[in-house]
């Protein structure tokens, strides 16, 4: 009898499925690795931190005027008098505008600006596309008129939309932030609705509705997690493209108002005296590029990691 | 032909020694470790072994169609005297089509789509040969009609999507044979194809094979199969070859254990004989059941396609009915209508004597649990971002017991399908085809259903694993008095679990009776043609 047995449990190892017992690396270990991550990553921790303590970088009131401090080319020394009436000397590393405020301290402070727009129109935009899309996705009957809107919205230029929003909102953030984030919102939804499409055939998903799952369920605790992959990547493009947006915005004097300091305001005030001070459009735009560049590396990186199959593809 | 005849009497492939390299950090060291076979001319040798086994990657390293992750870190593969283990691009180039040819288990995806049949040949000849466009069309009309190809004009004019699976592997033949290759490597060749497809692709791979005397080498996972074609087999088992000789040896005489355990597994096409009683009340009958899809253009033209017509079925506690049918033939839809995951067209579907046919969704949210289902793919059926207690849990709290008890429940059950409950934690990636199984069969059981449907719920599954799994379900099916729908393509799957057997085709049940009766003798033509396609039919594994 132990012989009948030993030979028993010598089967049950042979038997011993081979190909699956593997060990994967979790895709969060995945992330770390990857060199575009960590460039990208890098580089938004330092605009992140530069935005976070713009006071204390050297900076003055990115709003102050001083007529003395007009005009200065970067590195040049001069005044500046704050709203108490006193005098402060101050170096003009990215030089002064021609209302004599320091370019420096506006880009710094702008950093704030084009972040806070980014992160949070990606947001907005993501939320109001993943109930869109999931809705579109699994309830049958409403997808023909969601999506039908949302072809209509996708029809009108972005740039369109937010310039006739802010215009008659009145610019603030606020404003601008939904402004960017409404003609994001078909093409998340489009993103949502087509991995919806092909999840929803699932197996686990019919055995949800064989084991009674109620519908809401199985849209956010089933379907929902399984989409997110693809979505931390697309949510990094739209951030790229608000900010883009948010500099164009403010560029065509649309976006927000002159006093606070973005990116597109220093480049648009800084357009009539282009060929006498490029440091104006030249500097902000600097930093636009290397923000939009990062946060796209980063992307890229995420694409790859979370979304192997989709980084075949492109 | 003649010419490759005349190439010496040597094996056609000789592999000795081969080893080929996994990636670190994989479940072993090597995909294929120290494999030595060959393969002689006229002669069909079968690479038998479970998944992962590393048959396929044999069959790519003689291609010269391995991937960089995975190098050939030894031995030699030596194709008519020429060892190919480090040919450069070029000539492997050239060596392919011309000297060794393979063909693919899904004969769509490795079709072009958007190129004629006729042309895809003629890409062949047009890269190897010289031949003018007359000759050429001459060759590919010549080649269609060897692989008994109706219409060849037709044939080559039209698209992949416009044949049938079984044509389209015809055309995948015609193709890797159109230049009298040496070798051809036939890599699960059928395994995607219906029985009856599956006997005529055998039959015209042997005649092919006899007629032109190349080497076969064949790789499979079903010992029907091997049973069928084979004159030599090889075992390959973990990367290593374990077993290696003549058929008869081995299939009746196993000497390695694995092999031993293989081929013990593999079910018969013998029915089990229990005594089936059929006392009890049905727990559930379906009375007419239909379900047509309707195709409607935008001019109006309606096409009707009937998946399931006029199916009436029961079945009752304790006992198996199986559903057996070719892909198309409406076994999964009859399955997929029960468990209202479709509204059935018409018909009656009575769950303890009510109809559950036309009732709304809130109506028959309470009557759910009571039918639950395991379907066919083990990586498909359980949501990746869960752990298995959230899967197993989620029914019963779904209807209101208490989180602690589903819980302690999961725990029983985990114990029931002879798994450790202390993985209940893990996500579905970190276990095995079987063992996700297993885990399916725990989910639906925690509804503590009457009616387990099981959708080809072993058909994913290798041979010894499924061999666990189907004692897995009738071991539950008789502690629990359940009432269990098997739905299977397998006729020896079918014939180990099923009390009862309808066999359908086209959308109706053509045939249904107690098991015995209809394995042993079939009344309806078509169970009779499955039956004879049943591949490896009179062949006693293990005997002797």
């Amino acid at each position: 009898m132990p012989a009948a047995q030993s030979k028993a449990s010598e089967l049950e190892t042979l038997s011993v499925e081979a190909a699956d017992i593997r060990v994967t690396e979790s895709a969060w270990q995945r992330v770390r690795k990857n060199w575009s991550v960590r460039i990208g990553g890098a580089a938004l921790a330092l605009l992140l931190l530069i935005a976070v303590s713009a006071p204390w970088l050297g900076t003055v009131d990115p709003t102050l005027f001083d007529a003395a401090s007009r005009d200065l080319v970067p590195g040049q020394r001069g005044e500046i008098t704050t709203l108490d009436g006193e005098i402060i000397k101050h170096k003009f590393w990215f030089g002064s505008d021609s209302y004599g405020r320091d370019i420096y301290s506006r880009v710094m402070y702008g950093a704030r600006v084009s972040l806070t727009v980014a992160v949070l129109a990606a947001l907005l935009s993501l939320a109001f596309g993943i109930v869109c899309g999931l809705s579109a996705g699994y309830l049958r009957w409403l997808d023909g008129i969601l999506m039908r809107f949302m072809d209509g919205l996708m029809a009108i230029p972005a740039i369109l939309i937010a310039i006739a929003l802010v215009a008659m909102w009145r610019g603030s953030l606020t404003t601008v932030i939904i402004a960017i984030a409404i003609p994001e919102i078909p093409r998340v939804t489009r993103l949502v609705r087509s991995l919806v499409l092909s999840i929803r055939e699932e197996p686990y998903v019919e055995a949800a509705v064989a084991l009674g799952t109620p519908t809401w369920k199985i849209m956010f605790g089933h379907i929902l997690p399984n989409t997110i992959a693809p979505l931390v990547v697309q949510g990094t493009y739209i951030c790229a493209a608000a900010i883009l947006v948010e500099a164009i915005l403010s560029f065509l004097g649309v976006g927000l108002p002159p006093d606070i300091p973005t990116w597109g305001n220093i480049m648009a005030e800084g357009r009539p005296q282009f060929n006498q001070y490029p440091h104006n459009i030249f500097i902000p735009g600097v930093f636009l590029a290397i923000t939009v560049l990062a946060v796209n590396i980063l992307g890229d990186g995420l694409r790859d990691t979370l979304d192997p199959k989709m980084a075949k593809r492109v | 032909m003649t010419d490759a005849k005349l190439r010496g009497s040597g094996p056609v492939l000789d592999v000795r020694g081969l080893t080929i390299a996994l990636p670190s950090g994989s479940d072993r060291r090597e995909a294929v470790s120290g494999a030595s076979f060959s393969v002689k001319r006229g002669e069909i040798l079968c690479l038998v072994g479970e998944s992962g086994s590393g048959k396929s990657v044999i069959a790519q390293a003689v291609m010269g169609l391995l991937p960089d992750t995975l190098p050939v870190t030894g031995g030699e593969i030596v194709l008519e005297g020429e060892n190919v283990a480090h040919a450069g691009r070029e000539r492997l180039r050239e060596l392919r089509a011309t000297r060794m040819s393979m063909i693919f288990q899904e004969p769509m995806t490795a079709l072009n789509p958007v190129m004629t049949c006729g042309d895809q040949i003629d890409e062949v000849l047009r890269e190897h040969t010289q031949l003018t466009p007359e000759q050429r069309r001459d060759r590919i009309l010549a080649i269609v009609r060897e692989v008994a190809l109706p219409e060849p004009e037709r044939i080559i004019a039209s698209y992949p999507h416009q044949l049938s699976g079984g044509q389209r592997q015809r055309i995948m033949i015609a193709m890797a044979l159109v230049l009298e290759p040496a070798l051809l490597i036939a890599d699960e060749p059928t395994t995607a194809l219906d029985v009856t497809t599956q006997a005529q692709i055998l039959t015209l791979i042997q005649d092919l094979q006899q007629r032109h005397g190349m080497g076969v080498l064949f790789i499979t996972h079903d010992f029907g199969v091997v049973a069928e074609i084979a004159h030599r087999v090889a075992v390959l088992r973990l990367g290593k070859l374990v077993e290696l000789g003549e058929k008869d040896a081995v299939l009746k005489r196993p000497q390695h254990a694995y092999t031993k355990m293989l081929i013990g597994a593999v079910p018969s096409l013998q029915t089990h004989g229990r005594a089936a009683e059929g006392a009890s009340e049905p727990v559930l009958r379906t009375v007419g059941l239909c379900k047509t899809y309707y195709d409607r253009g935008w001019f109006g033209r309606r096409r009707e396609v009937h998946a399931a017509q006029d199916v009436s079925i029961e079945i009752r506690r304790g006992q198996t009915l199986g559903i057996v049918g070719e892909s198309g033939s409406g076994k999964s839809t009859v399955a997929r209508c029960i468990i209202r995951l479709i509204d059935p067209t018409a018909g009656e579907i009575l769950l303890h004597g009510q109809d559950i046919a036309r009732m709304s969704a809130a109506e028959l949210r309470p009557l759910r649990r009571r039918v639950q289902i395991v379907f066919q793919d083990p990586y498909r059926s359980l949501n990746p971002r869960r752990t298995v207690l959230e899967a197993i849990i989620e029914g019963p709290v779904n209807y209101g017991v208490r989180r602690d008890k589903a819980i302690e429940r999961a725990r029983q059950l985990m114990d029931l399908v002879r798994m450790d409950p202390a993985s209940l934690n893990r996500y579905p990636h970190q276990f095995s085809g079987g063992q996700r199984q297993r885990i399916c069969i725990a989910r639906a059981l925690a509804q503590e259903p009457e009616l387990l449907i099981a959708d080809e719920a072993v058909s994913a599954l290798d041979v010894s694993v499924q061999a666990q799994v189907l004692d897995l379900l009738e071991d539950i099916r008789n502690r629990l008095n359940l009432a269990m729908l098997f739905i299977t393509h397998d006729l020896r799957v079918a014939a180990q679990v099923c009390d009862y057997v309808a066999v359908m085709s086209q959308g109706r049940i053509v045939e249904h009776g107690p098991a015995g009766q209809v394995f042993g003798a079939p009344r309806h033509e078509y169970t009779r043609a499955l039956f004879a396609a049943a591949p490896g039919r009179d062949f006693a594994f293990g005997s002797a």
